[in-house]
């Protein structure tokens, strides 16, 4: 089996893999980093988004062996000494989440978006927010918690 | 108010580890040696099993087991089964097929289960899967459920001819015939009420692991009701017996009424873990998801609505025909019966009221309770109604609906269908429903709308719904093959933290902060060193769990009983403790103190001494828990007003909601931010319905056509808009904290208030849901 080697959440790491192991596998089943989830099979819900080289990308879509070499980021690995990162405040905040399995990938996506398009207003972050999929909040504090992560991200 | 006690905006506990990514969902869950479990399924709708192969299957690599429904049987493993009887119209039981987890002899809808592959690797299962053989004998397939009883159409049970469970009657159809006939008014509609499919984000998942040391098994299953899942697995699937089934459901992610279901997957997943000698663990994809999740609604109904020269309602009928799918799901019986036949009187008085409902098999999965269940039919179809006659008799629509609401001071209300109606204020919530939606200036909202070539609409939707799931007498009588109370445990801790133990199951609710939060209030703990603990029939009491926004009404109540042993079992040690006599103990907020005295005891000294009984009342036990089951009186009575203002374009059927304002009463509100936040989701599941979602089935094939997210067109973020969402609060007067429940209120209001306002822009009736644009631009076409 071939080896793929990565820098996760600061960590260089290197594992075998099947040529069809998908980078979400990867990340849950080898290196044990089950906070990114897995809602469907047809690369719609968001619920797997990762940070490669500091993009949003769907890990559910992405063959492991495609990030040899890249520096990815999964929820795990937000948090700085404890302190959740901001847009982890602002969804607690807002209360823009309910069974926490969106979560994750909202999270991501979230960050993704600000940096791309800083101080959003509510009509971006509802456009840009069309990869993920929430069944529970029905996106109205989710939209207010990116607003409010976004400028407590620094504008 | 506490800082973190009843009515406090408290941020959530259960955030944390969600929002770190350390949440543990069942899929997160490894076990050691474990295989992976794939299910072989029906392509097929309809059709005859002539023979399986699995011998190829059996020798494929890593390969530990593949079984079928024969080995079920030789196992005596039973069926599944449904778990509430209803009684025809002719007194006979309902008509209920065997369901075998694994398929026997036959096939029913696409997705049915036909054999399990396990093997060391979930690749390894799903190739081999591959190799499993299966003859099938194709039959024509009976999709359409206002054609499942009709001559010619295929039948899908041998011993169920017509292919009905049941045909079923409710009110006096003597006296609504007599004042159909002399009504000044009939309105008459025919609807359809469109299959949905839950889709919690998280697929279900399940892993069975037998210990050979103690002869026990433990399934970690995504379940809204672990208690319940352990009792049917035990008593009817002869898996093992309680005491040797252990059943966890840890975090669960999104519910909606489909995990509350016992499934072929997770019975199977155990029950194999013994035969192959490891933890057997079976994850959805989202396209299993699709076609073996049971799904909600599907009805069909002609109903009228009769109305007299002064615009009072004088009678309702209705007849509906329900699709219960290929077999009957866990609670599907009770659900376009008790849960909607008797919520037709809605917020209105109504007199006489008759609904007669056939419940018809079909070639597709099991139709089972979702999000409001039975509830959010009743209430799209009245809504409709009353709607439409408001528009044909000149009447504008609030006023219509005052004019028919039960007044404040007539509760208790027992309406011609059973239900006995505590508390409401329903004129009130629908005046404020107007004030925030800016009613009286819609005119003018409409008139720009038109000059910019717009259709501008408002519809109103006052729902009622009846939750706090229920009191066990009244159900059982009703057919319940179970009792519906909720247990709890509330445990200090020597040092004086709290552990409290509850039977219901939260999943996405956040009852480890709500519940936390009464906790606090009413022992006077801080919010902080109260922790829930749930989803473990290991931990706590038995419990009937979550569904039909009981938690708080009847889980909450729970709680607050074992609270008040503990508060009376103080009083006897600070009696002691301070030489007093018991009667002259009060107790507030976490102090007990002597009467008329500064002398005091807190509530942690209280536990301290009950841990330390060194100085202690004689003959009193030691220890400080308390167990409590609550059965409640009645069911709960949330209702409301939602209200939704839509702008079409008439060019593309398009559909904007541009305002939707709900004013909700569900009683004592514990935590409004929590409250807010299930009405949210609720609402944009009930819009979902109104205007993306369908579950089809192919008429000819049988097929699922809306099978992924493709097809299935779930609502994101910029289908919907920012909700105005109000309480008002009417207590419940008949549990301790007045709680009605808040779960379902937004998929039971939204549908209608949506599609009224869809015909008003429009000026037809003439819309199914779901109102997409090309249903839209072609009723617009023909109107
Ligand atoms: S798991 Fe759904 S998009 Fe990746
Ligand atoms: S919080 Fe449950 S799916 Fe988003």
């Amino acid at each position: 089996m071939p080896t793929v080697s990565l820098t996760v959440n600061g960590k260089v790491v290197s594992a075998e893999v099947e040529n069809r192991t998908l980078l979400v596998q990867l990340l849950r089943e080898k290196l044990g980093l089950t906070g990114t989830h897995v809602g469907c099979d047809t690369s719609q819900c968001g619920a797997c988004v990762v940070h490669i080289n500091g993009d949003a990308v769907k890990s559910c879509t992405t063959l492991a062996l495609q990030v040899e070499g890249t520096d990815v980021t999964t929820i795990e690995g937000l948090a700085t000494n404890g302190e959740l990162h901001p847009m982890q405040e602002a969804f607690r905040d807002n209360h823009a989440l309910q069974c926490g399995f969106c979560t994750p990938g909202m999270v991501m996506a979230a960050i993704d978006l600000v940096n791309k398009n800083p101080n959003p207003d509510e009509q971006t972050v509802r456009r840009e927010l069309e990869g993920n999929l929430c069944r529970c909040t029905g996106y109205h504090n989710i939209v207010k918690a990116i607003i409010a992560g976004g400028q407590a991200m620094g504008g | 108010m506490a800082e973190n006690g009843i009515g406090a905006r408290s941020l959530r506990k259960e955030d944390a580890r969600f929002l770190r990514g350390s949440g543990n969902y069942v899929d997160d869950i490894n076990r050691p040696g474990q295989a992976y479990a794939t299910f072989v399924r029906s392509p097929h709708a309809h059709a005859r099993i002539e023979k399986i192969d699995t011998s190829r299957a059996a020798e494929a690599s890593g390969v530990v087991g593949v079984f079928t429904g024969d080995d079920l049987a030789a196992d005596g493993v039973g069926g599944l089964i449904c778990g509430w009887m209803v009684t025809d119209r002719n007194g006979e039981n309902m008509k209920a097929p065997p369901h075998p987890a694994l398929a026997q002899g036959k096939v029913n809808y696409v997705g049915d289960h036909v054999a399990i592959v396990i093997a060391n690797t979930l690749a390894e299962a799903r190739d081999a899967a591959e190799l499993v053989e299966v003859d099938y004998g194709v039959l024509p397939a009976n999709v359409d459920t206002d054609k499942a009883d009709a001559d010619g159409t295929p039948q899908i049970h041998d011993d169920i001819p017509g292919n009905m469970s049941y045909d079923w009657e409710l009110g006096d159809a003597a006296a609504v015939d007599e004042a159909i006939e002399s009504a000044a008014h009939v309105t008459t509609l025919e609807i359809v009420n469109n299959r949905l499919i839950p889709n919690a984000i998280e697929p279900r998942s399940a892993i069975g692991e037998y210990d050979p040391a103690s002869d026990a098994f433990t399934l970690y299953t995504t379940s809204q009701n672990p208690h319940v899942a352990r009792l049917v697995l035990s008593a009817f699937c002869a898996i093992a017996p309680e005491h040797k089934l252990r059943v966890v459901a840890p975090d669960v992610g999104g519910g909606f009424g489909s995990k509350i279901f016992i499934y072929a997957e997770e019975t199977v997943c155990t029950w194999a873990s013994k035969k192959v000698g490891c933890p057997v663990k079976w994850t959805a994809d989202r396209s299993e998801s699709f076609v073996s999740d049971a799904h909600g609604r599907d009805h069909v109904t002609k109903a009228e609505l009769a109305l007299d020269s002064d615009g009072k309602f004088t009678a309702l009928r209705v007849s509906t025909k329900a699709s219960m799918g290929a077999y009957l799901s866990t609670f599907a019986s009770c659900v376009p019966t008790y849960l909607y036949g008797t919520l037709l009187a809605g917020q209105y008085t109504t007199p006489a009221i008759y609904c007669n409902v056939k419940a018809l098999f079909t070639n597709t999965a099991p139709v089972d309770a979702y999000r409001g269940a039975g509830r959010p039919e009743a209430t799209y179809l009245l809504e409709r109604l009353v709607e439409v006659a408001a528009r044909e008799t000149g009447t504008d629509p609030a006023e219509l609906r005052k004019k028919n609401f039960i007044p404040p001071d007539a509760f208790p209300y027992t309406t011609p269908v059973v239900l006995a109606y505590d508390s409401g204020s329903y004129e009130a919530v629908l005046d404020k429903a107007c004030d925030i939606a800016d009613y009286r200036g819609f005119a003018e909202r409409r008139e720009e709308a038109n000059t910019r070539g717009k259709l501008r609409g408002i519809g109103f939707s006052s729902y009622i719904e009846a939750c706090g799931i229920a009191p066990s007498a009244a159900v059982g009588s009703l057919g319940a093959g179970v009792g519906l109370w909720e247990g709890a445990q509330v445990r200090f801790n020597p040092t004086g933290s709290v552990t409290v133990f509850t039977g219901s199951h939260a999943h996405g609710q956040g009852h480890e902060t709500t519940f936390a939060q009464v906790v606090a209030d009413k022992l006077g703990v801080d919010f902080e060193n109260v922790e829930v603990v749930h989803g473990d029939t290991d931990k706590g009491p038995f419990g009937m769990g979550t569904y039909g926004s009981r938690s708080i009404a009847v889980g909450g109540s729970a709680i607050i009983s074992a609270c008040d042993k503990l508060i009376e079992k103080g009083k006897k040690i600070a009696a002691h403790a301070l030489e007093a006599s018991e009667s002259d103990i009060e107790y507030d907020g976490g102090t007990f103190s002597v009467a008329g005295t500064d002398r005091s005891m807190s509530m942690g000294e209280i536990a301290f001494a009950a841990y330390v009984p060194h100085n202690y009342p004689e003959g009193l036990e030691p220890g400080f828990e308390e167990s409590a089951f609550y059965d409640p009186v009645n069911f709960t009575f949330p209702a409301g007003t939602q209200i939704c203002e839509v702008e079409v374009d008439p060019d593309t059927g398009e559909v904007e909601i541009i305002k939707f304002s709900a004013v909700d009463d569900v009683g004592t509100v514990i935590n409004p931010m929590i409250v807010e936040g299930q009405v949210h989701g609720g609402v944009t599941q009930g819009i979902g319905q109104a205007l993306l979602e369908n579950g089809v089935y192919d008429g000819d094939t049988g097929q699922l056509v809306s099978g992924s997210y493709n097809d299935y067109t779930m609502p994101r973020a910029d289908d919907v808009p920012t909700y105005d969402v109000e309480m008002y609060e009417t207590p419940c007067p008949h549990n301790p904290l007045g709680v009605k429940g808040c779960g379902e209120v937004g998929a039971i209001a939204a549908p209608p208030a949506v599609i009224n306002a869809i015909t008003d822009a429009l000026s037809t009736e003439d819309i199914d849901m779901p109102a997409t644009p090309e249903r839209v631009w072609q009723a617009l076409a023909q109107a």
